[in-house]
């Protein structure tokens, strides 16, 4: 700007300004008040403004929710102005009636013990992990992360096991055989490319059939046997305990056989207890659940699910595989760029297409996968600035040590990226706890979902019930949301305690 | 245990290993050929499953449908449809709305996202409390459960039309909506919309004309009461020379319901305040970051060059938290838009509500339906974030980095 040489500028002050008395300090409550809220006539404009705002917020709340609020009853008649004698504010009655609804949903009365055992025992296991000074972490979340969402699918939803780890792979195995020699044989039949490629698939599922051949024999036998879930519990703990035995070496394997006796151990006792080898549990069909156990069970489902997704898509974006790399990023951009709720329509409607004739899944299940898929996107991208966190000469020094890819990211860049990211995880996991209520939509009864059907209840229809029970359900989500996202706070000030001078 | 040194490879084997396999060389080829090959099965799997099923079902794949004719009515259209019309017409019936009830969120999310971020910087203690209070309650609430609130706790318990809340008894408020007096066009209409046009425009160039004379010359100009005064004195003028612009059709109230006006329905007004109030929480933290974002020896020189407060914030700080706030501020816009597919939920009319909502479950065609909804939420998502990416490189460009 060669102008400005020529004029003087504006900015710059050309008086003195006449000097300030010095700030008088005040401290209390007067002092507070006189500097923070009538120091200026705009700030005392302010506050009446906000004093105003208050008085026809929160009086009417407070009034609403205690004052005028009627606290028994036993149906809407007591609920009703002409009852009561004044203006009447919630129905607390209302709420009172419908609370088991509100947490079990449909789940049958002398099952419920089911439902508050799998409570306590997550708040058992959950408490502990999050308090810092509690010992034994890793013992802590492996139970809350492995062991206790299998042991709660056996509570919530009953029924035994078959067979153990040597049925399982069997049936993975043939299965995978069978698709492969049914696609070879299609694709032999028709086209020019598809004639090619069918004769070399059938020959991979002939292959893929003589290698599965001794699991299935002895899964043919492990069934014919009169305790087939003991014995195959048996084989699998061996076969398991000998290969990680062999896999971390004699001189430190002894540690880990500890580990996966124990496991196995833990496991033979959870299938004592449950008596899982006959039948177990009644079973309790999802369409049953409803409330705030399909909320816990959506969200706590989706926040296990979706770190391992969101890993493995990090890992995949940061990949310097070139096709990995692309296949992560149109996952990731993809699943971002739509709202949750066409995934949601896209588990229900299009995934059940998508699966073989004979087999098929129950709606929650599915539900469960759109939200796993979605979570871990969003997941991924914030575990992906995490790892971009991590100082190159971190993983360069690793592999200098002569580390693996697969060491030098689980044991040196994969923990300290996780740290990071804890708070933003915390974000996702929130926003991830409120996404549930669109479950809602697709029929599955969840805590908004009975709310709205509780509505319905021509019992208690009076003017204030839809008042009173959002201010519930309103309630719950916010002692959840804000409980969680306080506690993200203070692991991050716990986290940034270096950062602080 | 001394590690041998190797010996260097051939070139032409490296540059093949690296643009075969990336920098993880032959083990990164041999993981492409298997990842490639699972999701080739997963792949065909999909097809040959969805084929059967489909066949099993009747239902003949394609778009074919989107020509046949709906035959369910919209409540509330933009533009003109009807029973009779095509899925495609229903299909952009459902997207105008979506866009309209997107772009009226957007405009009021940012008015009460900015006024509510500079509440909570405000130095008055009770207003950043409020602001402060006001984000940590919308923020931890689902956004369904809200629109649900307005719409049933609200909007629906509103009295019947014949008891509607009126003001002036011309705008009535009631469980039909909010009804308004509608303007009906008259012969000064043309000449009144070309001052207001004129004015608009004076009043967006003159400060910007200001602004780059003050720039220049260092002379400042007060624009304000020139921007007022045309604004309400070119159209007053208009308003003489031409005659009445417009005049109101009032509503009346006949029968159950009211005659004349225009009516704004509860779906779009529950959803719109439910959309816009809960985005403006988000909005207002990123605008609070953004501002924290620029650093107190910026207000501080500014002071000491002898500018106001105002002029400060506006010459000097707004522009610098303006880099840091707009990219999430796009997120938040787009967040918006993608949360519009809630109105399903309470039944306005919108792009997932009549496509993949009514017309999903007349034709049962899940796959074609669905793709298309959510190829046209992607494509709102890719657009924006090029924009995004667009301004960024722009702004990197300017600051020389």
């Amino acid at each position: 700007m060669s102008e400005l040489g020529a004029v003087t500028p504006v900015f710059v002050r050309g008086e003195m300004v006449p000097q300030r008395p010095p700030p008088v300090y005040r401290s209390g409550l007067v002092g507070m008040a006189r500097q923070r809220l009538f120091n200026s006539p705009t700030n005392i404009l302010l506050t009446v403004v906000g004093a105003l705002l208050l008085y026809f917020t929160v009086v009417p709340t407070v009034k609403f929710l205690l004052i005028d609020a009627v606290w028994t009853g036993a149906n809407r008649t007591d609920c009703l102005a002409e009852t009561v004698g004044h203006p009447v504010g919630a129905c607390w009655p209302f709420v009172q009636a419908k609370f088991s609804q509100f947490v079990y949903g449909f789940y049958p009365t002398p099952e419920r013990w089911r439902v508050d055992l799998t409570f306590a025992l997550g708040a058992l296991l959950l408490l502990p992990l999050l308090i810092p000074r509690a010992p034994a972490k890793t013992l802590n979340a492996g139970l809350f992360f492995v062991a206790f969402p299998v042991l709660a699918f056996f509570l919530l939803y009953g029924g035994g096991v078959q067979g153990f780890g040597v049925t399982w792979s069997a049936d993975l195995a043939s299965g995978l055989a069978d698709s492969v020699t049914r696609a070879g044989r299609k694709l032999a039949t028709g086209g020019p490319i598809g004639s090619v490629i069918g004769p070399v698939l059938l020959g991979l599922g002939t292959l893929l059939v003589w290698l599965s051949w001794p699991l299935v024999a002895l899964r043919e036998w492990i069934q014919a046997s009169s305790q087939p879930v003991w014995l195959d519990l048996l084989l699998t703990a061996i076969a398991t305990t000998a290969l990680v035995f062999v896999l971390t070496g004699v001189r430190n394997g002894w540690r880990a056989l500890a580990t996966t006796v124990g496991a196995f151990v833990g496991i033979a006792v959870v299938i004592a207890a449950l008596r899982l080898d006959r039948g177990g549990l009644p079973i309790v069909d999802t369409r049953m659940w409803g409330g705030l156990l399909v909320t816990l069970v959506v969200s706590v489902t989706g926040i296990v699910a979706s770190m391992p997704v969101g890993i493995a898509l990090a890992l995949g974006r940061r990949s310097t595989i070139p096709l990995i790399r692309i296949f992560s990023v149109a996952f990731i951009e993809f699943w971002r760029g739509v709202p949750l709720i066409t995934v949601m329509f896209f588990a229900t409607y299009m995934l059940p297409l998508f699966l073989p004739g004979n087999f098929t899944i129950d709606n929650l299940v599915r539900v469960l996968i759109g939200i796993a898929l979605f979570a871990g996107a969003y997941n991924a991208e914030v575990i992906r600035g995490g790892l971009n966190a991590i100082p190159r000469g971190q993983a360069e020094a690793a592999s200098a040590l002569g580390l693996s890819y697969w060491k030098t990211t689980g044991l040196i860049v994969l923990p300290q990226a996780l740290r990071h990211v804890i708070p933003g995880l915390v974000n996702s996991f929130i926003a991830l706890f409120k996404d549930t209520s669109l479950v809602s939509i697709v029929a599955l009864f969840d805590l908004l979902g009975q709310l709205r059907a509780a509505f319905a209840d021509p019992t208690w229809s009076t003017p204030t019930t839809l008042f009173t029970g959002f201010a519930f359900t309103g309630l719950i989500y916010f002692v959840f949301c804000f409980g969680m996202s306080r506690y993200s706070l203070s692991v991050e000030h716990r986290l940034n305690a270096h950062r602080r001078t | 245990m001394a590690i041998d040194a190797r010996p260097p490879p051939p070139q032409f084997v490296a540059k093949l290993r690296r643009a075969l396999g990336g920098r993880s060389g032959w083990k990164g080829l041999i993981a492409q050929v298997l990842f490639v090959a699972v999701l080739c099965w997963i792949g065909y799997e999909i097809v040959d499953n969805a084929r059967d099923n489909l066949a099993n079902q009747r239902i003949a794949s394609g778009f074919g449908f989107m020509s046949q004719t709906a035959g369910f009515g919209v409540s509330q259209t933009l533009i003109p449809y009807q029973e009779s019309d095509s899925y495609t017409r229903v299909f952009l019936v459902g997207l105008v709305n979506t866009l309209l009830v997107s772009a009226v969120g957007i405009v009021i999310a940012t008015v009460i996202g900015f006024m509510v971020a500079l509440g909570r910087l405000s130095p008055n203690w009770l207003i950043s409390r409020i602001a402060g209070g006001y984000v940590e309650i919308v923020r931890n609430l689902p956004l369904l459960f809200q629109i649900l609130f307005w719409y049933l706790a609200v909007l629906g318990t509103l009295p019947a039309p014949r008891q509607s809340v009126s003001l002036l008894d011309s705008f009535f408020l009631s469980n039909r909506g909010i009804v308004v007096p509608r303007p009906v066009g008259e012969a000064g209409l043309d000449g009144f919309l070309v001052a207001v046009l004129i004015a608009v425009t004076a009043a967006i160039a003159l400060p910007l004309y200001a602004r780059r004379r003050l720039f220049a010359t260092g002379k400042p100009m007060r624009v304000w009461p020139v921007v007022i005064g045309l604004l309400i004195g070119l159209p007053l003028v208009a308003v003489a020379i031409f005659g009445r612009p417009f005049s109101f059709e009032v509503p009346v109230l006949r029968g159950f319901n009211f005659a004349g006006g225009s009516r704004l329905p509860p779906e779009f007004v529950a959803l719109t305040l439910a959309l816009s109030t809960y985005t403006a929480a988000f909005i207002a933290e990123v605008v609070r970051a953004g501002i924290l974002s620029v650093h107190k020896g910026q207000m501080e020189a500014g002071a000491s060059l002898g500018l106001s407060r105002g002029q400060t914030l506006r010459l000097i700080v707004i522009p610098q938290a303006l880099r840091v706030i707009l990219p999430p501020l796009t997120n938040q816009y787009l967040n918006l838009t993608k949360n519009s597919s809630l109105a399903v939920a309470i039944g306005y009319p919108d792009l997932f509500s009549v496509f993949a909502g009514t017309t999903l479950s007349q034709t049962g065609q899940a796959i074609e339906v669905i793709a298309i909804t959510m190829g046209v939420y992607l494509l709102i998502s890719l657009v924006t974030s090029a924009l995004m990416s667009l301004y960024a490189w722009r702004i990197n460009r300017s600051m020389g980095a």
